[in-house]
Parts: C-alpha cells; structure tokens; sequence
C-alpha cells in the first residue's frame, strides 16, 4: 500500500465513512445513487419545486403550531392588534392576531406559509400538466400518475383545512359551505357531515379536528406517498427527451454527484427565497381585515384561495336544479361540487389506462413525446384545462360584473356558455396548432448559429457553430414514436457485467 | 449490441466496473469563461452572507415584517443563486449515460415467483383451510369493531335536528345581544338578524326579520295571510344553497341576496329564488304581535332550513313543526 492511500485513511472523514461502511454497506448501492443520471431540461424543475415548497410547509407548519391555539373557547382580547380590544372572539383567532402582531417574526411565518401552499398546489398541477402533455404517464409509470393526482387532491384539502384554522369570517363561511357540500351526498351525506363536525352546522369540534387532520394526518400521508413517488422515481429511472445519446435504454443527463445535488440544492433554495419575499412583500391572508367569524355574519368578499376557485365557479354557474325522489332528494350542490370533482378526478387517474385501449399502445415508454406529436392527446388536455380555468373564471362573476360593469345575469350567462362552447374550440385550434407545428420541424428548437468566417484573401463561409460543448447534435430529427419495441424476454438473453441491452427492432 | 445508434459509445458509464477518468471531456465544466463565474457565484455568497446577517439584526431590533422577510428573503435567494451557478457552470457538464432494463420482469422470474409464493402457501395455509378462514373472519370482526370507537364516536348522529330549529310557538323574536324585538323597533326597509331566545347567535335558527311595508298584512303565500303583521315578515337566513347566511336586503327591489353565489330571493312572492343557483325559497317564519307590541313566533318553521340533504322529504315536513 503506498503512502498516500495510508494517509488518505487515517483522515477523520475517511474513517467515519469507513466505520459506517463496516456496518451498513452504504458503497454497495451508494455508488449508484452518486452516479445516478438526471437528464437536464428544466420541465424536471417543476416537481422538485413541490418538494420544496412541501420542505417549506413542513418547517413554517411547525413554527405556526407552537404558537397557534386550536380552540373555539371565547376570550375577551387584550392583545397587540388594539381595534378589537376588549371583544370577545374565539382563541383560534386570537391566536392567529397574536402571531401576526406579537410574535416575533410571526406574521412573516404565517404569510410564507399560507404562500408555500399555494406554490405547493401551482407547481404540483404545472408538473402534472408536464407529465400529462408528454406522456410521461405511460406504462410502466401509470402507478405513480396516480400517487401524483392523490398528492393533487390531498394539497388542495391540505390547504382548505389550513386556511379554515384561523376561524375568520371568510374561511368560517367556507368551512358552512363545505358542511353543505358534504351534507348533499346521497345516502351517508348528513351522517358524513355530523360524524365530521360533531353535530349539526357550526357543530363542537370542527377547529380542533380541523388542526389535528391539518397538521398530523394529512402531512404524514402526504409524506408517505412523497416517499412512494421518489421511490418509484429511482425505480423506474427518469424519462427524457429526444435528443442526441437518448434512447429508450438509457437515460443521459449529469450525475446526482455533484452537479444535480449543487443545482437542486440552490432551487430549493431559490423556492424558500420566492415564498420569503413573497411573505415580506405581498400580504396574504389579513385575518385582521375580515374578523371574527360568527354564523349569522357574512363577508362580501368570499373568495376561496385560487386552487379552490373552480369549485366556487361550478356552484355558481350551475342552474337552480336539483332531483326530487319519493321521499329524498340529491341537493345542488351535489352535481358541481361532489359529481364533478369526483369525475374529474376518477378520469384523471384512470386516463394512462384509457389512452392505452383507445391506441392500443401497451409498450413501456421511456422517451417524452414532444406535445405536438400526439395531437388528439394534446387537445383533449389543454380543452380539459380550459373548461377548469372557465370555471375558474366563474368564482368571479360578481366582481366582473362589477368591474365591467354589465348585470350579473349576462355574466353568469355568459360564463355558462362559455364553460361548454370553449372547451371545443379550444380542442379545435390546439388540434391544428399540433398539425401545423409538425410540419415545421424546426418550430421550437433551439437556434442554432452560424459563424462567419472571412479568410485572408477576402472570401465568406459559413459554418454552424457548436452550440454546446460535447453536445454534436443538439436534438435529433423527430423519429416516429411507435414503432420502438421492448422485449423483457429478449433482454434477458444478452447481459454483459449485469447490464441487459435491450434489443429493438425498427418496424 | 448489434443495432445500438451509431452514437452509441460516445457517452461514458459512471456505474461500469472501470472509472470514467477525470480528464474525460464530460468531467469538464460548462463554463467558457470560469473566472467571470467564480467572482460571481462569490458575490452571490457574499450577498446571502449579508442577507442572513441581517435578518439576524432586524430580528433582534425587532424589525417589521418587510424589513425581517426582504433580509432574510435576500440571504437565500443569494445562496440558492450561488448554488444553482455553481453547479451549471463549474460542475461536471456531462452528458453521461445510465443504462436502463425493461420494467417488466421475464416470464421465468414471475413463474419462480409464483411457484414460491404458491406451492409453499399451499402446504401452509391454503391445507389449513378452516383456520385461514377463521384467521380472516376474527380479522374482518376486529375491523368492524374498531370502526365503531373510530368513527361512530366522532359525533350525533343527525336524527331529526335537521328538520328543527329552536323556533316553537310563541318564541321571542331576540336580538343577538338578547333583546325583544317590538313592533317599534325597525324602520320601513330596516333588517334585523333575530334568534329564539334560548338560541342567540345560533347557525341554524337564524332569522332574518325584515320591516317591508308601513302596515297591513304582508301576504307572500296563499295560506301565509297570517304571517306578516304590520308589514314585518322573517325568512329563515340560511340560504338553501349551500348555507351562507343571505345578508343583503334591497329595498328597492324587495329582493334578498346571498354573497356567496349570488342567488336572489323575491320577498313578496316568498322568497322564491329568482336569480343564482339556490334552488328552494327561504323557509318563512309565521309572525304575530302579542298585546305588549312584542313580535313572536306562531309557530316553528314548517320546513327544514338551509340546504338539501338526501332524506329531506322522507317524513311530511309538519310533523317536525315545533309546538
Ligand atoms: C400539505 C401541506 C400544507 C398546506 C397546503 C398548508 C396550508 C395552510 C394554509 C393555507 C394555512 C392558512 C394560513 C393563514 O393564512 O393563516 C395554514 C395554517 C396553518 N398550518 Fe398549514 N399547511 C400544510 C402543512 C402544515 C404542517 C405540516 C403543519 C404543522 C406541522 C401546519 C401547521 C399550520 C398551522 C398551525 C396553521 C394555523 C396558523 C395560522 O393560520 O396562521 N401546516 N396551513
Ligand atoms: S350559499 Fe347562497 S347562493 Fe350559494
């Protein structure tokens, strides 16, 4: 053994590692993790900005549940926010102004975090619409869509519990309609609701039931299914894009060691910094402003945080039905807030297995479709997205109508036509858009330049320059997607140093 | 590897038994110019070393939440920066390859999986199969069980609560701080939340009394010709949409709104829905003025309030009224 390696053991890193070693094996399958290859194009970026924000709302959750009091017992206030001095309100909202006005540092936790929410439901839906449009969803990745579109679900209950906690006007009026809508299930509605509340409407328990599902519950299911998503993640290894060295047998990209970690590691940091100033500069949630909820007050501002927001516009632009039986009946609300919801979300996660029957692609896919070249596919989703977003557009109607000044009959008219007319127009041009960018190849691409070049004597060429260093083709023509096939059988047959290769067969 | 792309080859394995040398043209870094990026990713550090340091400060002067949020928001976005720019541009660039199997296992795998799974099941539960089935049916019992604690505990179950308010005959029309309301006590086109007595602030007997005409009997109903005395009428305030209380009174058009989603409730025709999604009218409270001038209750309401639920029509909605 030569010196050098000697002394490189007796340094004290050296030894720990090789003490931990001895008992855990971590170079057996650590080389793996150090080496493992993540592809570089920023649509990966959007699920890690969920990561990091969950990241964010676990420790900003944690520094708001030492402080916040989960309680509906009245107190006369005598605290910091002087206005309301002397009122009885409820310790839930005390608690809350005691954070925003008291507590050091307080109000500017309470804004990241209500921030961090909403940035973990926006970049969860980006990513999923990522995934979506490029197919990332196939087999063998249909398990996961699913995990995905739960953690959809979950966030946005997440964030519903969340913001009912302080037991302001504006999120006590939620929390009456959100009894209602559960109230309006057939058969186990009223029981469900009661069961929850602890009786009927306002109910006895509905805060600190709230904070325990809010805090405990919720985010340890969350985490468990984060953990399932990653761990799936390495499983299955990442999909990429075509371009140059990408197959469906490989993945290239860098190594985890040490480039992604140094990357990945500053976009968290990134994120924190997005909701930190978000918190400082932009107010959210002035629980002060609204005050104290009682059931007999309302607010005329009700608007639900933005991810809640196609719930409120499907209750608004729903006509005045609702189904009578002998002796029972399915109340409104039932259609735009149970029905549809549940459809949308039953169709989301089954849609890999419907895409699969309607083309019969039943292969494992590990290169993305560029949107463009699944035409149908692309327009059924960006419809689907223009229907939520109209509905969206809906939660709404009074402020436009306001604003724009028109009666609030055309604008919920206007919005109920919209809601059925845009998604088929949208389909309609999204379809052609497809058609016309796949026969323009270049559409898209990166540019690439040309030097230049003067010679001595005066003459002109032309060359194209290298546009990134060791990339010769920066992204390869577009290859017909279908006719790529994996065998499992086959691959078994060839394995050189425990590397299956996997032959292909062009058709 | 017989029909691997050309390129092929091109691109090193990190995971292979042989290391990729550090001189390989994929170890070297991103940036053409490494100085320019190294004094920045400095600065970068050196903006977030400030950042943080000031957050230190301006929490221990007790800053305002701008002050505390902009140092602190500084301090990481520097950091992340520095981070993210280090390891674009002075980090290995790639690119490098990993191989990668089918998912999908082979046919023998699964047969030896299968063959394990079943033949030792076999010889150990599936012989035993009284036992198995009395395994599962101690399990299935436990599972109900434990559901009770679980769930039925939560809370009551609905009974008939949904179909009554603390309204009965005769009931005060109160204030929420406990008053009586007289005949005096509202202008033409005043509004005032009321509650039973025994139920001030309470979600579901909420009443909205409104003073709509000058005198006489407001008749909104065939059969309601009783209900309103001098020009008073009550609705029920909870709207039977989803629950919101309806809040808005418009004088002018005799019409009740409910912020929430805007529906809108004809007066004079009982409270019909006239606008939005509310698709019943507001349950009405049948009034009476008794010989102090006091407003009163004829009766509990003769339906359910608020919004729908499943049941709601199962039983004639009269039986529930209050006595
Ligand atoms: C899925 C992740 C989560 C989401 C989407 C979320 C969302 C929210 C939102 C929107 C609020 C309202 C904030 C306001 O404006 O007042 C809130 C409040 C609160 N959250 Fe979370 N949260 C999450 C996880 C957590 C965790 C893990 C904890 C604790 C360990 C926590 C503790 C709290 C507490 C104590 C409050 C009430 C205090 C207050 O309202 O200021 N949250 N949450
Ligand atoms: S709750 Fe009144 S309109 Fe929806």
């Amino acid at each position: 053994m030569s010196t050098s390696a000697a002394g490189e053991r007796s340094n004290p890193a050296d030894k720990a590692y090789r003490w931990v070693d001895d008992r855990l094996a971590i170079s057996r399958g650590g080389r793996h993790l150090l080496n493992k290859i993540f592809p570089d194009h920023w649509s990966f970026m959007l699920g890690e900005i969920a990561l990091y924000s969950f990241i964010v709302l676990l420790l900003t959750g944690i520094f708001l549940t030492l402080y916040f009091v989960p309680s509906e017992t009245t107190v006369i206030y005598h605290g910091a926010y002087k206005p309301i001095d002397g009122q009885r309100i409820s310790e839930a909202y005390a608690s809350t102004l005691n954070l925003s006005f008291a507590v050091r540092a307080g109000l500017l936790m309470r804004q990241m975090h209500h921030w961090a929410a909403n940035i973990f439901v926006g970049s969860i839906v980006v990513h999923l619409l990522r995934v979506f449009f490029t197919g990332g969803f196939r087999k063998p990745r249909e398990i996961n869509w699913i995990i995905g579109a739960n953690l959809l679900i979950l966030a946005i209950f997440n964030g519903f519990l969340g913001y009912s906690l302080p037991d302001d006007l504006v999120s006590g009026t939620g929390i009456r309609i959100a009894f209602s809508i559960l109230e309006s299930v057939p058969f186990v509605g009223s029981q469900l609701a009661f069961l929850l509340f602890g009786g009927n409407f306002p109910g006895t328990a509905i805060i600190p039931r709230f904070f325990i599902i809010h805090v405990l519950i919720l985010p340890l299911v969350i985490l468990g299914l984060l953990g399932a998503h990653l761990g799936m993640l390495i499983r299955h290894k990442h999909t990429q894009f075509r371009q140059a060295h990408a197959r469906e047998d490989n993945v290239v990209g860098t190594p985890l060691w040490p480039t992604f970690a140094m990357k990945t590691g500053g976009f968290f940091f990134l994120t924190t910094a997005v909701t930190v100033l978000l918190g400082a500069l932009v107010q959210i949630n002035p629980i002060w402003q609204y005050g104290q909820y009682y059931p007999y007050k309302v607010s005329y501002a009700v608007q639900p945080d933005w991810y809640m927001g196609f719930l409120d516009g499907a209750l608004r632009v729903m006509p005045a039905w609702e189904l009578h039986l002998p002796g029972h009946m399915i109340p409104n609300v039932f259609f735009p807030a149970i029905l549809l919801p549940g459809i949308t979300f039953t169709l989301l996660m089954l849609y890999p297995f419907i895409e699969a029957k309607l083309t019969g692609d039943v292969a494992e896919h590990h290169l993305l479709d560029r949107p463009r070249d699944r035409p149908v596919r692309t327009a059924f989703g960006v419809a689907t997205f223009a229907f939520y977003f109209v509905l969206f557009g809906a939660s709404a109607t009074d402020v436009l109508a306001n604003y724009l000044s028109l009666t609030l009959n055309f604008v919920l008219w206007a919005f109920r036509i919209m809601a059925i007319v845009v998604p088929f127009i949208v389909f309609a041009v999204t379809y052609k858009l497809c058609k016309e960018l796949q026969q323009t190849p270049s559409a898209g691409k990166r540019q690439q330049f040309n030097l230049i070049l003067r010679s001595a004597d005066g003459g002109y060429t032309t060359v194209p320059a290298e546009q990134y260093p060791g990339y010769d083709q920066p992204e390869l023509a577009p290859v017909d997607v279908e006719k790529v096939e994996l065998t499992a059988d086959a691959a078994q047959q060839d394995g050189d140093e425990g590397v299956y290769e996997i032959p292909r067969r062009y058709r | 590897m017989p029909d691997l792309p050309p390129h092929n080859g091109q691109v090193p394995r990190l995971n292979d038994e042989g290391r990729v040398p550090l001189d390989a043209p994929q170890f070297q870094i991103a940036a053409h110019n490494p100085r320019r990026v190294e004094v920045a990713v400095a600065a970068f550090f050196l903006l977030s070393l400030a950042g943080f340091a000031g957050f230190g400060a301006a929490y221990w002067q007790g800053a305002s939440n701008l002050w505390l949020g902009m140092t602190l928001g500084v301090g990481f976005a520097g950091f992340g920066l520095a981070m993210a720019s280090w390891g674009k541009w002075l980090m290995p660039r790639g690119p490098f390859e990993e191989p990668r199997a089918p998912m999908a296992t082979t046919e023998a795998e699964k047969e030896l999986f299968i063959a394990d799974f079943a033949s030792r099941g076999k010889v150990a539960i599936a012989r035993r199969h009284a036992l198995a089935k009395l395994m599962g049916l101690a399990g299935g019992v436990l599972g109900v069980v434990v559901a009770f604690p679980l769930i039925r505990s939560l809370g009551p179950l609905p009974g008939n609560t949904q179909y009554r308010t603390k309204w009965r005959k005769g009931s005060f029309l109160t204030t929420i701080d406990g008053r009586r309301v007289t005949v005096n006590d509202l202008e033409v086109g005043g509004v005032l939340t009321v509650f039973p007595p025994d139920d001030l602030g309470g979600a579901i007997s909420q009443t909205l009394l409104l003073h709509v005409q000058a005198s006489g009997n407001v008749v909104t109903m065939q059969g309601r010709e009783t209900w309103g005395p001098n020009g008073y009428v009550a609705f029920s305030k909870v709207c039977t949409h989803a629950g919101c209380p309806v809040g808005l009174y418009e004088e002018l058009t005799q019409q009740l709104l409910c912020p929430c989603h805007q529906s809108l409730f004809d007066i004079y025709t009982g409270a019909m829905p006239v606008f939005g999604p509310a698709p019943r009218p507001l349950p009405q409270l049948a009034l009476y003025i008794d010989k102090s001038g006091h407003i009163r209750a004829q009766h509990g309401y003769t339906e359910p309030v608020g919004p729908g639920f499943w049941s709601r029509g199962a039983a004639p909605f009269a039986r529930y009224r209050g006595k």
